[in-house]
Parts: C-alpha cells; structure tokens; sequence
C-alpha cells in the first residue's frame, strides 16, 4: 500500500494547496480554476481507492458540468481580469472558525465510524455492476427521492426564468 | 501481443502505450486534414487545392505546421497570460485522455477500462473549460463570445449524444468499449452470423443523434457558431497566433478523429470484423494478426464516418444561435429519450 500512500499525500497537499488559493485568490475566475484543481484532486483520490466510476461521475459531474456553469455564470455577469479588490470582505473572522468547526466535525464522525478499519490489502475495483445493483435494489427508494428532488429543482429553475 | 507484452518490463509497456496514444491521435488528425480539409473540399469547390509542397501536395501539412511553429507566440497585452497560454493545452489533454479507452484490436489496447464509454464522454466534456478560459483570458469582446457560445452549445450538445450511447450500453449491457465491439461482431441479425449484428442497424436513431451531437460537439458547420467568422472574427481563437493556435487546430481535427473512432466502436463494429467469418466464437479465439488487422479496420471505419461529418460541413450554411439550441433541446433529446424508451422495453421483452 506504500504507492498508493505517496500518492494520497502528494494528491492531498496538492489539493489543500489549491484550495488555499481558492479563498485567497482575488480574481474570481482563477478562484474556479483552482476549485477546479481541488476537485480534480478528489477524483485522484477516488480513483487510489478504487472506486473509479465515483472518480468518473466526479470529472463529468463536477468539472464537466458544475465548474463550467460556475465559470459561464461568472463571465457572463461580472468577471474583469486581473485583481479585484473587493472579493476578499472581513468575514475572515467568521469563516475561519466555521472552517475549522466543519473540519473537527468530520474528522470526529470519520474516526467514530470507521476508527482503525483498514482497505484490504488486495482491493479489487468495484464494479459498476455491483453499485447499480445497490442503487436499484435496497437504495431504490432514496434513489426515487432524489430524483424527485431534482425534478422539483429543474421545475422551479423553469419557472423563475419564464417571462410571462 | 500479450506475450510480447509480458516480457517488457512496466515502464517499457507505459513508454510504448504513451507512444501508441500520441500515433493514434496525431495520425488521423494529419490524415483527416489533409485528406478531407485540402484535397475533398478543393475538389467540392471545382478547385486542385495544395499542390506544390511533396507529390500532389502531400507534404503540405508539414509546411503549414513549420510556418506556424516559426511565428512569434504572442500575448494580447491586457490579456491573463497565465491562462491565456493554459487554454489550448487543456483542450489537447482533453483529446488524449479521450484515446485512452479505445481498443484497436483484441490485445490492441491502452487501458481496459470497464466503465470505458461513461469515461470518454466524462473527459470529453474537460475540453469546454478550455475553451471557455481561452475565450475570457484574451480579453477581446468577440472571444468572449465565441466562448460563451461555445460552452452553451457543448453543454447542449453533450447531452443527446450521453442519451444516444445509453441505447448501445443498454443493448450490449455493458460500459466496456472492448466488450461493445465483441457484443456486435459475435452476434447475429436475423439468425445469419455473417452479418454479426452492427449497432448502427438495430440503433439507427441512436447512431443519427450521436453523429449529429458530434457534429455540433466538434463546432463544425452548421455547428460553428463559436468560430463564425462573419459575426466574431474567430471566436475564442481570435487572439492565438502562432503553436497556441497549431495546437487549437490539431486539437479540433484530432478529437473529430477520437469521436469517429468512438462511434465506429459504438455503432459500426470498431476494429472487429464479424467472427463467423472465420469461426471465432469468443475474444479468445482470434487470431494475432487481428492485432495488426484491428488498426487497419478501425482507421477505415473512422475516414467514412468523418468523411460524413466533413460532407455536412462542407455543404450545410451556419445554424442560428436560438435554432442551434431549440434543434438540441426541442427536438435531439426528447427523440434520444424516446429512443432509450423504447429500447429498454425491446430488451426486456426480447
């Protein structure tokens, strides 16, 4: 597991890096693009874990589609280049300690869980197969409500934007 | 092949895959442009095209990426020169993790991936970022533009063409592109073998949309709003000069190169000729030289399928912005959800 161990570290600090600049950053679009780096850095982290259609859908759904909505919405409205100078506000001194809230909290629910389970050392890949089988045999009916959900959210995006 | 493999040690198999993947996305790209872009559209235009560089022209492409590589690169001066110069490279990433999954023969292949065409059309999708930087970084209206209605139309145009290959998974019951092809070459339609069974028959709306989705995907007319030069100079293009704009233009030819090669592996066969031809029962039983035959196949299959695609944009004018998007919304989608309908009720009935 040694590689796969070296992988995650560098994969890891890459994405804590970037994810720095995120809120550093003080151009919007690059702030995108390094969100970018940092979601691609989890579909690397997927795919060490061997859940590569995880890391897929991660790549189509977040890169393919969101950040490049994010990205259409931004020039559209009010993306200049070069710095802007009031993208960064005081609310530093909020967002700091939520952050780190957030990540106490995590953490504390991912050891509670999990504690010192390990990967076998022999992870085989999981196949797509065996995850359909999940989300339509016991998960089928959060997988419905999910659907209805989005439903709603596609209605309500429809009726917002109809003029008359 | 695999025992040939086998002996090479790792790094010798990644060095001769990342060499293989670099012949099979810059080989049909020069061949497509030189063939179909000089030589079919000249002769549409009752006009020879290149004809001095090599016999009847040949080596023009070598001169023409020569004087690009000359030029000077240059940098609009109020442009974001970091992600001016990051665009092209994206996009070009985008054409190579594409060729990753595509098998040219039964051990002919770079990676076996099992959810191989769900990860195509996931990578496809990384070059809309790069187009959409190219066009806010060179800060000029018109690219702005252009890469504005670039990212619409992509995103418009992704979804019938994920729709349409859902018709071919559902039929094959499989995501591996390796398995797709040997699902329609070991099949049968109508109880003869000889034919095997070629999804673009049994699939024919499916393949119809996919190859109208590429065509817009590709923005090749009547799809090239992004580039129209009459209204935008050209598009989110109009800054590069110089490599920055040689790698937009490999990038273009080469992923309608990829496309090609994914809806031949989808819908025509890929590098397989049916196996009742020579008594082939399962993947196992070809022969080697399949390994070699599969390229020469899979490279036919693609020159007719992009001579189709070169045909359309040479002989349609341009869509409107606002018809471009009903065409996608109004009328690809609800027919590729009809077409996923009725396939999967087919499926289960048969």
């Amino acid at each position: 597991m040694i590689a796969q161990n070296i992988g995650f570290w560098i994969i890891a600090l890459m994405m804590i890096g970037a994810a720095l600049r995120v809120v550093t950053t003080n151009n919007v679009v690059h702030a995108a693009l390094w969100l970018v780096v940092v979601l691609s850095g989890a579909a690397g982290q997927y795919i060490l874990l061997a859940a590569e259609f995880v890391a897929i859908t991660q790549v189509l759904v977040y890169i393919g589609a969101v950040m490049v909505l994010f990205l259409f919405g931004t020039m559209l409205t009010r993306a200049r280049i070069g710095a802007e100078s009031d993208l960064n506000n005081s609310y530093k001194k909020l967002g700091i300690p939520v952050g780190l809230i957030m990540l106490v909290a995590m953490g504390l629910a991912l050891t509670d869980s999990f504690g010192d389970e390990r990967l076998p050392e022999s992870a085989t890949v999981v196949s797509t197969q065996e995850i359909s089988d999940q989300i339509f045999g016991p998960y089928l009916l959060p997988f419905w409500a999910l659907s209805f959900v989005l439903l709603a959210a596609v209605v309500g995006a429809i009726v917002l934007a109809r003029k008359d | 092949m695999t025992v040939i493999l086998a002996e090479i040690p790792y790094w010798g198999q990644s060095l001769l895959r990342v060499l293989g993947g670099l012949v099979a996305v810059l080989l049909p790209a020069g061949t497509i442009v030189y063939v179909f872009l000089f030589k079919m559209m000249s002769f549409m235009q009752s006009r020879l095209g290149p004809m001095e560089a090599g016999p009847y022209g040949s080596m023009q492409l070598f001169a023409e990426v020569g004087k690009w590589l000359q030029k000077e690169d240059i940098v609009p001066d109020r442009a974001d020169a970091r992600i001016f110069k990051m665009a092209p490279i994206i996009v070009l990433v985008s054409t190579f993790l594409l060729v990753a999954v595509v098998p040219f023969g039964p051990d002919a292949w770079f990676t076996d991936f099992e959810t191989g065409i769900f990860y195509a059309l996931a990578v496809s999708s990384i070059s809309v970022l790069g187009i959409l930087i190219a066009g806010w970084s060179s800060a000029n209206k018109y690219s702005l533009l252009g890469g504005l209605r670039a990212a619409g139309q992509l995103i418009a145009y992704e979804l019938p063409m994920v729709l349409a290959v859902i018709g071919v998974v559902i039929q094959a019951g499989t995501m591996n592109l390796q398995k797709i092809v040997v699902a329609q070459n070991s099949g049968s339609m109508f109880g003869i073998d000889a034919v095997g069974h070629p999804y673009v028959i049994s699939q024919f709306i499916g393949f119809i949309i996919f190859m109208i989705a590429i065509q817009a995907e590709l923005t090749q007319a009547p799809f090239d709003m992004p580039i129209a030069e009459s209204e935008l100079v050209s598009g989110y293009m109009t800054e590069y000069s110089g490599f920055r704009f040689l790698i937009f233009f490999i990038g273009e030819f080469a992923t309608a190169g990829v496309f090609a090669m994914i809806a031949s592996v989808l819908f025509l066969g890929g590098w397989g000729v049916p196996f009742a031809w020579f008594g082939w029962t399962s993947i196992d039983d070809i022969d080697n030289w399949m390994n070699f035959a599969g390229p020469l196949i899979m490279f036919t299959k693609m020159m007719l399928l992009v001579f189709i695609i070169m045909w359309i944009r040479f002989s349609y004018p341009r869509l409107r912005e606002d018809q471009l998007q009903r065409f996608a919304w109004k009328g690809l989608i609800p027919v590729a959800l009809g077409n996923i309908a009725v396939t999967s009720i087919l499926k289960v009935v048969f």
